[in-house]
């Protein structure tokens, strides 16, 4: 049997992607980020989100996508990842929604300009809806907190 | 049941019980004679008994038996302690102690204790040492209540038939008229004496002793006697009215317990005796009996016991334990309110309104005491980090051949939870340490006219925010010119900057990675680990090591520790718009300098004068990649002078805040260390501040 999967959909340039809702912890509005030095571009810093200081990663940045600035829509989605917490910053969050296991297909070598690896897969809702599911150990990849271990001062 | 939810209580209690059993015997280990300590230790393993009987963990239940057996003996002056008893002790709690940490890996608890198990009954059996059986022999075991056997007793009396002895059941009556019952009955156990063994006696002797029996007392004896010559011997004790000596078989003794049950309505005598002991456990407490369910014991002693051990804990223990993950959800609820708070009195400061201001200066009041309770219960006394190091020290000593006296001051000395979980192993080191390379061997010391025993002192104390530990030793001190000769065998120091190194800094070499003075290998130390990893552990703790040394009398080591790790004083600054703090255990002053006294070295490297030397200028803002401030334009340049060691360096800030208490905060597992950032912080306003790590800007 197909199992069913909620996800979370959020946007992140023009394109629609989901992430497992188990995996999601809040879906916060932009707040404050102070900036933490030598560490990768795509990671924005960190927030207080209530009393936890959580590192934030602007998604956007770590696809090698363009960067844009942030509007009302943008959003934080706190991630809950092999003890990893991480808050992802996304164009906007829009929806919540069921889609079958069975739906999701391979993804294709380059979606949108996003290497494959950080990809689980494509899922084809509705007529013409693609939402592409995220591979959060890819995206959290420890061999990149690795590296920032050994930058030096 | 259910017992699962019981399992990490079971572990807890089990640890303490085993740590308390540590300790004791220790203690008793220095006072063999204070049966007061063995009935402590008694309790402790009793208890232990029932609670892992009750859990189902079989073997644990029955090594702590056997061990029972033991020390009960001991506690009726039935057996002296000795160095073998101490040994097979010590090793029955090495064995309880690897099965409750098997259990806590998810194990079953189970071990093989054949070897220990044989070496406790040995003890008890007297045969371990033969010349002692004689004077187990003159007084009789106490063990249970009713006249029910249990394993061990059962055990005892088979393997005597099994020896060609003969086991007798003695029923002894007394007159109605007997004046001095307990004189009769102690005359009557005189006359058994020189015949043999009382393996158990009804009522124990201790309660015949006290005339709390009836009149009429059972007696297990195992002798080679017969028994018409005994009841005959006995029968010259006046007042009796009775003496009955059955003699028991194999078969009989094997099937004992189930005749006395199936027997306790009918026989008159022995009843009364049963049932005025079990009224003991119908007002005792339940789960005493549920605790002695697991063991064929017999639930009145037991219970009896139990009672006596948890009237003693409710005393001492008027404590909960709190999952730390628990406080720290506590603490950042309570942040989280704190800024809130922040957020109020602006509000209320704004608005003008008297009621409103004065129920938000309460709330400010009552949310500074929460904190600080807060912060009080993650303080622990390191005495959990120090009771385990007598134990440790001991068993060092004695594989060494030394001795040694251990000292403990100050364990009730607290300090923050976070800290207390890292300082074990480095103490364990040093303690080694002190052991193994300061305390000379016995010889050695005579011959420095030195009492044989030397002298280990652990110390704790407070001394404003930090806590300092004290390992000091009256050993052999260390020998400054080995120590350099080998620093240049290794290549660590030239020839030329070992003549003007200052004593404590020869020292310090103690601690470079792979650096070993012992000229030979030995089992504890001397293969070069250790102290570097002791330096860089509680360097990371945030505290510091001296050395402080005498040829010939002896090594003190300090460390240095912060109270806590989740508080600190902090200097916050600004760099720009981004807010900093810096640890104020590392800033020596705080200043400003004109850019006319900086100079500039060849490299391009800032240094400024400070005091008689010159030091580095180091800009935070360039270091950190900030882009709305620059120190290299200003005329004028804020500097915080901080310290690593003998190292100074300013850094280049642009502008101060203010001190305060701040709690520190990880980066979260994803951002594990940033260089230059040991943490974050939340201030007042919610905003995340990051914490400069000096020591890492000073390498």
């Amino acid at each position: 049997m197909a199992e069913e999967l909620k996800v979370v959909v959020f946007s992140l340039a023009h394109e629609e992607y989901g992430i497992e809702v188990e995996k999601v912890k809040t879906i916060e509005r932009m707040t404050p980020i102070t900036r933490v030095p030598k560490t990768y571009d795509f990671i924005k810093g960190v927030i207080n989100l209530r009393g936890v200081v959580v590192p934030i990663i602007d998604l956007r940045g770590r696809f090698g996508l363009p960067e844009s600035e942030f509007t009302d829509q943008t959003r934080i989605i706190i991630v809950t990842h092999q003890e990893l917490e991480v808050g992802f910053i996304v164009d906007a969050a829009s929806d919540v929604m069921d889609i079958n296991e069975d739906s999701i297909e391979p993804a294709p070598e380059v979606v949108g300009g996003i290497q494959a690896k950080y990809l689980r897969g494509v899922a084809k809702i509705g007529d013409n809806r693609l939402l592409i599911m995220l591979n959060l150990t890819e995206v959290l990849h420890k061999s990149e907190i690795v590296k920032l271990e050994q930058l030096e001062v | 049941m259910d017992l699962n939810q019981y399992l990490s209580m079971f572990i807890d209690e089990a640890n303490d019980h085993l740590q308390a059993l540590n300790e004791h015997m220790l203690e008793l280990e220095s006072r063999p004679d204070d049966v007061s300590i063995v009935q402590v230790i008694f309790r402790s393993a009793h208890t232990l008994k029932g609670m892992s009987a009750t859990m189902g963990f079989e073997d644990l239940a029955s090594l702590t038996h056997e061990m029972e057996n033991v020390l009960d003996l001991v506690r009726n002056n039935q057996l002296a302690m000795d160095e073998f008893i101490f040994d097979a002790l010590f090793k029955s709690l090495d064995a309880l102690e690897a099965m409750v940490a098997d259990i806590t890996a998810g194990g079953a608890g189970k071990a093989d204790v054949t070897q220990i198990v044989v070496a406790l009954q040995s003890i008890v059996r007297g045969d371990y040492k033969h010349a002692d059986s004689a004077a187990t022999s003159e007084q009789q075991q106490a063990e249970d209540d009713a006249d029910t056997l249990d394993e061990f007793q059962r055990s005892i009396l088979e393997q005597s038939v099994e020896a060609g002895l003969h086991v007798y059941h003695m029923r002894v009556q007394l007159r109605e008229d007997c004046v001095l019952k307990a004189a009769r009955a102690y005359m009557v156990f005189q006359v058994l004496g020189p015949h043999g063994e009382v393996v158990k006696s009804t009522p124990p002797a201790q309660d015949i002793e006290q005339d709390k029996f009836d009149g009429s007392f059972h007696v297990f004896f195992v002798t080679t006697t017969e028994a018409a010559v005994l009841e005959k011997e006995v029968g010259t004790v006046s007042e009796l009215e009775s003496v009955h000596v059955t003699s028991l078989g194999l078969e009989d003794i094997k099937q004992w317990n189930d005749r006395i049950q199936a027997l306790s309505g009918k026989q008159e005598v022995a009843a009364t005796a049963v049932v005025e002991q079990q009224a003991a456990p119908q007002n005792g407490s339940a789960p005493a009996n549920a605790a002695a369910g697991g063991m064929k014991e017999d639930p009145a002693a037991t219970s009896a016991k139990t009672i006596a051990a948890t009237a003693n804990k409710a005393v001492q223990n008027r404590t909960i334990r709190v999952d730390i993950d628990r406080l720290d959800v506590l603490m950042n609820l309570l942040s989280e309110m704190l800024i809130d708070r922040v957020r109020l009195e602006k509000i209320a400061g704004d608005l003008k309104q008297n009621e409103l201001t004065e129920t938000v200066e309460h709330l400010t009041r009552v949310s500074s005491d929460l904190q600080n309770i807060v912060l009080k219960m993650r303080m622990v006394p390191i005495d959990v980090v120090f009771n385990r190091f007598p134990r440790m020290v001991r068993d060092l000593a004695k594989s060494l051949d030394k001795k040694v006296d251990f000292v403990i001051t100050g364990a009730d000395t607290e300090l923050d939870r976070t800290v207390i979980d890292e300082i074990g192993d480095p103490l364990v080191h040093l303690l080694r340490n002190a052991v193994d390379h300061g305390i000379e061997p016995i010889s050695d010391r005579i011959a420095a006219g030195k009492s044989e025993t030397g002298t280990v002192n652990l110390r704790a104390y407070h001394n404003g925010n930090h806590v300092f530990i004290e390992i000091e030793e009256n050993g052999r001190g260390i020998n400054r010119e080995l120590v350099l000769n080998k620093a240049m065998k290794n290549g660590i120091v030239t020839q030329e900057k070992a003549a003007s190194m200052s004593d404590e800094q020869v020292y310090q070499l103690l601690f470079a990675s792979g650096f070993s003075t012992a000229e030979k290998v030995s089992d504890v130390s001397g293969r070069g680990v250790g102290l570097d990893v002791v330096k860089s552990k509680i360097t990371s703790l945030g505290g510091h090591v001296i050395i402080e040394s005498k040829l010939g009398h002896g090594t003190k080591f300090i460390v240095q520790l912060p109270l806590t790790l989740s508080i600190l004083s902090a200097m916050l600054f600004r760099l720009g718009n981004e807010k900093y703090a810096i640890p104020l255990t590392s800033i020596v002053e705080t200043g400003m300098v004109s850019k006319q006294q900086i100079r500039r070295l060849h490299g391009g490297m800032r240094m400024i004068d400070y005091r008689d030397s010159v030091i580095p200028l180091l800009s935070l803002s360039a270091l950190f990649d900030c882009t709305e401030y620059s120190d290299f334009q200003e005329e004028e340049i804020e500097i915080i002078i901080v310290r690593k060691g003998e190292r100074l360096a300013a850094l280049a800030i642009d502008d101060f805040i203010g001190q305060s208490e701040i709690v520190l905060k990880p980066l979260g597992n994803y951002l594990k260390s940033v260089p230059g950032i040991s943490g974050a912080t939340i201030l007042g306003d919610g905003q995340v501040a990051l914490i400069v790590d000096p020591n890492a800007l000073l390498k």
